[in-house]
Parts: C-alpha cells; structure tokens; sequence
C-alpha cells in the first residue's frame, strides 16, 4: 500500500500542523490532508497569534514568519449607538501576540512542517474515516483510501469526522459563534497616527455592546502592517431568534463614529466568515477514540473570554503528537493508551482554563441584557452626566445618577447580575 | 456596503455541482427559514412564488453555519471537492 504513513493529520492549520511537525521531529512519518488549495486557504480569524505558545513550535518565529504587527496595546470600547468610552492599555515592551494575515501565516507553517518532513497533500478532501474492528484506521479521500497508525482530526470547528464517529454530539446554535470581518487597507503612516503606534507595533480593540447591545457577542479591531481588520463574533443564536443579518451588523459596527473615523478611505479586500466553537468545558466532545485523537476547533478548545483559540490549538496539537510518539514506541493504539492526550490536556492550562469559565456561556446566554446592554449604557452615561457643564449643581447630578440605576432597574435584577459576576469570578479562582 | 460588493471582494474557484442541498418539502414547513438571513453570504433566498430554495453556492464561504442554524436539520452540508469554493488570501 502506497498511501501509508504512521501517523495522518486531516487538516493543515495550526492545530494539524503543530501536530505534524512534533511528530516528523521525531521521526515519525505523517502526512497532512488540506482540503483546500493552500494551507491557510479556508481560514479565518480575528486576529492575532500568540507569542509564548507559537514559540512551542515555532522557537524562532518572531524572525523569520510573516507577521504583521507586535501587539502593544489593547482597547476596550464600550460602544452606545452614538458615543463610546474607551480603556487603553499600553505597554511598550509587551509581548503576548502579534497580527498576522493567515493566509502568508500558516503558509509558512505549512512550509516549516515540510523543512522538518511532513507531507502535507493539499486540494485533498477527506469524505470520511476508514474504521475497522471499532478502530479508526485511515481516511477516504475524494480520490483514494490512506491509512495509518493513527489518524488525528484537525478539521476544524465542523469536523464533521469527529461526528461520523460519534466523538461530537450535533452542535446547537447557542454553541457556536458567528464571526465575519473585512480587511480594510489604509496603508501604515495612517494606522500609524490613527491608532498612535509605530511601525512595527500594533494594537487590539475589543468592543462591547453596539451594534450588539443585550446580545452576546463582540466586535473587534486588529491592527495589521498596511490594512485594518473590523469584525465580530456573534452567538449563532441571537441571530436566529433575532433575524439579524450578519453583514448588515457589520456595516452598523463600521459605521459608528468611534469607527468609521479610523477606517475612513480604507479599501475592503476581503471579507470572510467562520464559525468559532463557543460552548465552553461543558460542550467538549470525547477527544480521543481507538486510532484517533482530536485538536484545535475540531475539539473545540476555545477560551473565548481571552480570545484564546490558535495557542490552544497549538499546544493540543503537540500534545496529541507526543502522545502518538508515545503510543507508537508502545505500539498501542487503543483508546485505553491515547487517553494520555486526555490527561496531557487535564494537566495544562487548556482544560484549566475552560473549567475556570465552565460557567461563563450558561451565565453570559441569561444575562447579556446586562452586560453587554445595561451597563455599557450606563459606563457611557456616567462620562455623560460627569463632563456636562450646564449650570445644574453637581450634587443633584449625581443624586440623579445614583438613584437611576434603582429606579430603571429592578432590585432583583442588579442582585442577580452581581451574583453572576461573584460566581464567574470566583468560579475562574478557585 | 451592499452584500454584493463585500462577496465581490472574495476569491472563489467555483465548483460547477453545489455542495449544499436542502430538502425543499421540509423548508415549506419550515417557519424561521433562519438559513435565509443568518448566512454571512447570503446564499440561501426562499421564492416564494415558486415555493423553493435558491442555493448561490457559489458565494458559501463554508462557514457551516445554515448547518447548525437549520431547525429542521435537513440541509446536507458538505465540503466542495479539494480546490474548489473559498480561496481566503489573507483570512
């Protein structure tokens, strides 16, 4: 048999390739199967990689990858229809992420896995998994059968492979969310002075509430050297029960004051749109089965409270090829044996991390009206009400203000609200 | 900006057969039709003079979200073949 290989990766992005270049590090032969034309052609995020995890695999990155901007400063924009309050936190010598365009980014990934041994098959699409005796022991493609030792699914936030073998239950729409972003090109010098930064550093702009007020989503801006990137991510299921068109939500978010200023003359050259899988430690498929093993967004490891989706998907990624090596030095493929992915994963900050916000979405899906509604409302008019110069006696605005919020809110509901942010805080500590 | 400009600013290599069908008799009864305005790509358009689906394949950027949206489960969602459909260049 031709198409054999000790180890096959369906799916070539930073999950599958981190995966694979572990492995050929090894020795181990594997081979990548991208169904697209190149790796990186199907994907889509906010966004920004992460410096720490990268450098896992990656040890020399920050040198010789395609990155745009080094992130030195975050926003937070707490948007009304018509005004915003803005946090900015600026660090000069920080160094936790960079921007990155993913189609030159995981290109050169991809190119990195091959340097170190991987094969990586592109314009390949896999139909489905080859299971025998209740063990996964290759793949169907749209042309020929591959097999192998161990098949590892990184397909991303469909895997629909992981479902044909009943790893993954069907995914409801609360559990996923909805994100779509173009990229605006306004060239450096105006980024520059739009977003105060230099040329080489860049910033992240989370936003909170408009055009999603009392909706569980957010929008965002990422910095890249000549271009701008605005988007969001929306829970699919606000916009089911709410008819809302993503697009239209989009051009709402770019068309505010805060935004539109910073965009203004920009040309869009590309728009796009994936799914980012939301539903938490809760929602986490079975991630390991006879033959195989289960990363990235296909085993929906994202932390999204922190935006945290691709070192995640790294680091599962390594930790599903060092339990291969290990496996095949065992020869022992058994479910029993790659539990040790699982263990690897429970050790480490991903499933610590998803734990600490196992109660985030089931709070977040009850109280957006709050939190991305009420209060940002009321940040927005507290800065209102403070600047205002017109002659009424300060202690009556105040005054006013206070008893505001007891008198447009009910007791019970700020109680509650303030219960759920007591239980998600000391959920995330202890 | 019109849905139309914005998909005139993605690469696709399109396929000539649809790799998203639906089963139109579930759609009659289907009350939401969430899929005709949760798509980021428009791509689901329900006739109602000839009470049937118009799929515009061509625009899916493969997202999966009709899939997950679908109340009545029955949109058989698949991959195009291998260098078919969306091309992200910067993504």
């Amino acid at each position: 048999m031709d198409n054999k290989a000790q180890v096959l990766i369906v799916g070539g992005g930073p999950a599958g390739i981190s995966a694979g270049i572990t492995l050929a590090r090894s020795g181990i032969d594997v081979i990548i199967l991208e169904r697209g034309s190149y790796c990186g052609s199907k994907n889509m995020f906010g966004g920004a990689i992460y410096t720490q995890p990268t450098k896992e695999i990656f040890p020399d990155f920050e040198a010789n990858a395609p990155i745009e901007r080094k992130t030195v400063k975050h926003n937070y924009m707490l948007l009304t229809e018509k005004e915003s309050t803005v946090i900015s936190h600026f660090d000069v010598e920080a160094n936790t992420s960079y921007s990155v365009v993913r189609g030159k980014f995981d290109r050169w990934m991809a190119e990195e896995a091959k340097k170190a041994g991987v094969v990586i098959a592109t314009e390949t699409v896999v139909k489905e998994l080859i299971v025998k005796d209740k063990k996964v022991v290759g793949v169907k493609t749209e042309l020929e059968d591959y097999y192998s030792d161990i098949v590892i699914l990184a397909d991303g936030v469909n895997s629909l492979l992981a479902r044909q073998i009943g790893l993954r239950k069907r995914i409801e729409p609360k559990d996923v969310a909805l994100g779509v972003k173009e990229v605006i090109k306004i060239g450096s010098d105006k980024i520059n002075e739009r977003f105060n930064l230099t040329d080489d550093t860049g910033s992240i702009s989370e936003i909170i509430g408009y055009p999603m007020s009392e909706m569980l989503g957010l929008g965002y801006i990422y910095t890249n050297k000549d271009s701008i990137v605005v988007g969001f991510g929306i829970a699919l299921d606000e916009l089911v029960k709410r008819k809302l068109k993503p697009y239209e939500l989009l051009d709402k978010l770019k068309e505010h004051p805060s935004i539109s200023t910073l965009i203004k003359d920009g040309e869009v050259t590309e728009y796009s749109a994936h799914l980012i899988p939301e539903g938490g430690f809760k929602k986490l498929p079975k991630l390991y089965g006879n033959g195989v093993l289960v990363v990235g967004d296909a085993a929906m490891l994202v932390d999204n409270i922190h935006w945290e989706g691709t070192n995640l998907a790294m680091m599962s990624g390594k930790f599903a090829a060092e339990t291969a090596i290990y496996a095949i030095n065992n020869n022992n493929f058994s479910a029993d044996c790659l539990k040790l992915y699982n263990e690897k994963l429970n050790n480490s900050f991903i499933i610590k991390d998803l734990k600490s916000y196992k109660n985030l979405m089931p709070v977040m899906h009850k109280r957006e009206k709050s939190f991305t509604g009420y209060y940002i409302k009321k940040v927005n008019a507290f800065f209102k009400m403070f600047t205002s110069v017109d002659s009424v006696p300060k202690r009556t605005k105040f005054r006013q203000f206070i008893k505001s919020i007891f008198t447009d809110r009910n007791i019970f509901v700020l109680l509650q609200d303030g219960l759920a942010v007591l239980k998600l805080l000391f959920g995330a500590i202890k | 900006m019109s849905i139309d400009d914005k998909l005139s600013k993605v690469k696709y290599n399109c396929d000539n057969i649809s790799h998203l069908t639906t089963n139109e008799e579930k759609c009659k009864n289907c009350k939401t039709k969430a899929c005709t305005y949760i798509c980021p790509a428009n791509v689901w358009q329900w006739n109602e003079n000839s009470n049937s689906m118009h799929i515009n394949f061509e625009n899916c950027l493969e997202c999966g979200a009709c899939r997950i949206a679908c109340e009545k489960q029955c949109i058989e969602w698949k991959y195009p073949s291998g260098n078919k459909g969306v091309i992200f260049k910067q993504g």
